[in-house]
């Protein structure tokens, strides 16, 4: 028994997904009323009450959410905020103290993480040991939340205007690294990563240990270049190279091989066209008439920072 | 062979723009077929997984009323108004500045709720940084112009891809977490943070060298501009 887990939070996002839907819908003046009211009544339903629904329905329902999404029906909501004035007058005033509530979230992540799992009273823990670090996060965003409304005196009703604002200026990205993790998932599941490994095994002499992590990392950037995103690569060459190769064969550590593996696939973001919203909506936005300008500034240092990762990974994966 | 369909997918979603989130289902739906599954068993395996992972979502959404009520009563302008007392002597070291501070910040898990390359760095960052090159060097030919501000973006995404990592509750890191919880491997995400470390430093040392290459190309930029025999203006 405990009184708070993920659990408690799944039901606590998914009634402000709710909230959201029902705040469009409500609204005559949004561009996309109905389908984008849809879109957050379905995923809320999904985040609150989706451990109650049979797993084919929820694959079915995030299949009519992205369509919804693809076809352009989510649109944004004009939710009224402050005026630019006031917000600078309130900046003013506030100065400082407005990092205070963003930094207790940090805080209560690093004390609970390493706390929360000892209390406990007649058997009842205060939090599941289940993924306790994440929900440790969500503990500190609700404290933050209340410190944020004492110190700028908001009335209690602007959490959900304001939270159904930055939803939806978020928009159906929000799911994005869900639904990639679920795709990881489901290539596991197919075997893609034995094909990927048994391509690999055939090109390189991967039974020397550091041919496995030079190719696991250089995998990692390539990937994402090709396919413009450090997390789809890191679903294909983590089940491909990582798991097999890495940490089965040779018995290497995979929390540092991930992070230093998902860090080169970041190197691979800084070198592609794909990944429009770093490198290409810049130049537009700066007026460049180079293109690739952005991408040439980067490559030295993304280049150079893959270098770094490599020979981090070779001395450290295998030794801790 | 056939089963690396969804790769391809992927990579020709991407460069055809289309939106992301279905380009993902439509590489899952395809990998599966190719691999035997009838379309029913994808869509629960998939359902099941996108509900296991819930948690990788779970706190993006729990931190959108607190940064939503803080931008409400001014966060964004706070932060304008510490980016603009930033000095530095040269570009270089502004843009330097920049990416220490954008990492500092990511790490400690506050990040703006919108793309930063259109609130920050066009109105911001990229005016202070040729600020800086004009005060030491006077008017500025558009190459040494368009080198600061391809810089100016490059600072940004430095700092923020190189700094985020070692925030547990990213998407990135929970991804990871998902992904191994699903092949029963046992992984913590502050092992993870903390190896994310060693790269967020190497980075920022490597974005001190192009900085330092930057401001040495403007003052030839500027030295190739300017007729033979004139002095400064």
């Amino acid at each position: 028994m405990s009184l708070l887990s993920l659990g408690t939070f799944y039901v606590l996002a998914g009634a402000l997904m709710l909230a959201t839907a029902l705040r469009v819908a409500i609204d005559p003046g949004h561009p996309r009323r109905a389908t984008t009211a849809l879109f957050w009544g379905l995923l809320g339903g999904a985040f609150a009450f989706g451990g109650l629904l049979p797993p084919r329905w929820i694959g079915y329902l995030v299949l009519v959410v992205a369509i919804l999404a693809a076809c352009g029906g989510v649109a944004r909501s004009r939710e009224h905020t402050t005026s630019p004035d006031e917000r600078l007058e309130s900046a003013r005033r506030l100065g400082n103290r407005l990092f205070w509530p963003a930094l207790l979230v940090p805080l209560t992540a690093v004390v609970g993480s390493l706390g929360f799992g000892r209390i406990h009273w007649r058997g009842i823990a205060l939090v599941s040991p289940v993924n306790l670090s994440v929900t440790a996060v969500c503990i500190g965003a609700a404290l933050a939340l209340v410190l944020a409304l004492r110190l700028t005196r908001a009335p209690v009703g602007v959490v959900l205007a304001e939270g159904s604002r930055l939803l939806q200026a978020v928009g159906w990205t929000l799911i994005l690294p869900q639904a990639l993790a679920a795709l990881g998932g489901l290539f596991a599941r197919a075997g893609v990563g034995a094909v990927v490994a048994g391509l690999v095994e055939q090109a390189l002499p991967t039974q020397y240990p550091w041919v496995a992590v030079a190719a696991y990392a250089l995998g990692m950037m390539l990937f994402t270049v090709c396919m413009g995103n450090a997390f789809a690569a890191f679903a294909v060459i983590t089940g491909g190279i990582g798991i097999p190769l890495i940490v089965r064969a040779h018995g290497g550590n995979p929390a540092i091989m991930a992070a230093i593996g998902m860090l080169s696939g970041y190197c691979g973001t800084l070198l592609t066209p794909l990944a429009a919203n770093f490198n290409l909506v810049p130049v537009l936005l700066l007026d460049l008439e180079d293109k690739n300008a952005v991408i040439k500034a980067q490559l030295p240092l993304a280049l150079a920072l893959l270098g770094f990762n490599v020979l981090l990974m070779e001395f450290c994966v295998y030794r801790f | 062979m056939i089963k690396l369909i969804g790769i391809a997918i992927i990579a020709a979603g991407f460069a055809l723009r289309f939106n992301t989130l279905l380009v993902v289902l439509a590489a899952g739906i395809a990998t599966g077929l190719v691999a035997g599954m009838p379309f029913d068993a994808i869509m629960e395996e998939f359902g099941r997984l996108f509900l296991a992972n819930r948690y990788v979502t779970l706190a993006a959404v729990m931190m959108l009323p607190v940064v939503g009520v803080l931008e409400r009563y001014g966060l964004r302008e706070r932060a304008e108004t510490l980016i603009r007392r930033f000095t530095a002597a040269t570009a270089g070291r502004m843009l330097l500045l920049y990416t220490g501070a954008r990492q500092v910040s990511i790490a400690l898990g506050i990040t703006s709720s919108m793309g930063a390359q259109a609130t920050v760095v066009r109105p911001i960052l990229a005016p202070l940084a040729e600020g800086a090159a004009r005060a030491r060097h006077g008017t500025l030919p558009p190459a040494a112009v368009a080198r600061i501000r391809a810089h100016a973006a490059a600072a940004e995404n430095v700092g923020s891809f190189f700094g985020e990592d070692i925030f547990i509750a990213v998407g990135a890191i929970l991804l990871m977490k998902g992904f191994f919880d699903d092949l029963k491997i046992e992984v913590s995400v502050w092992a993870m943070a903390l190896w994310g470390i060693p790269t967020a430093v190497a980075a920022f040392v490597l974005m001190a060298w192009r900085t330092r290459v930057l401001d040495r190309r403007i003052t030839r930029d500027v030295a190739e501009a300017r007729p033979a025999g004139t002095g400064k203006p």
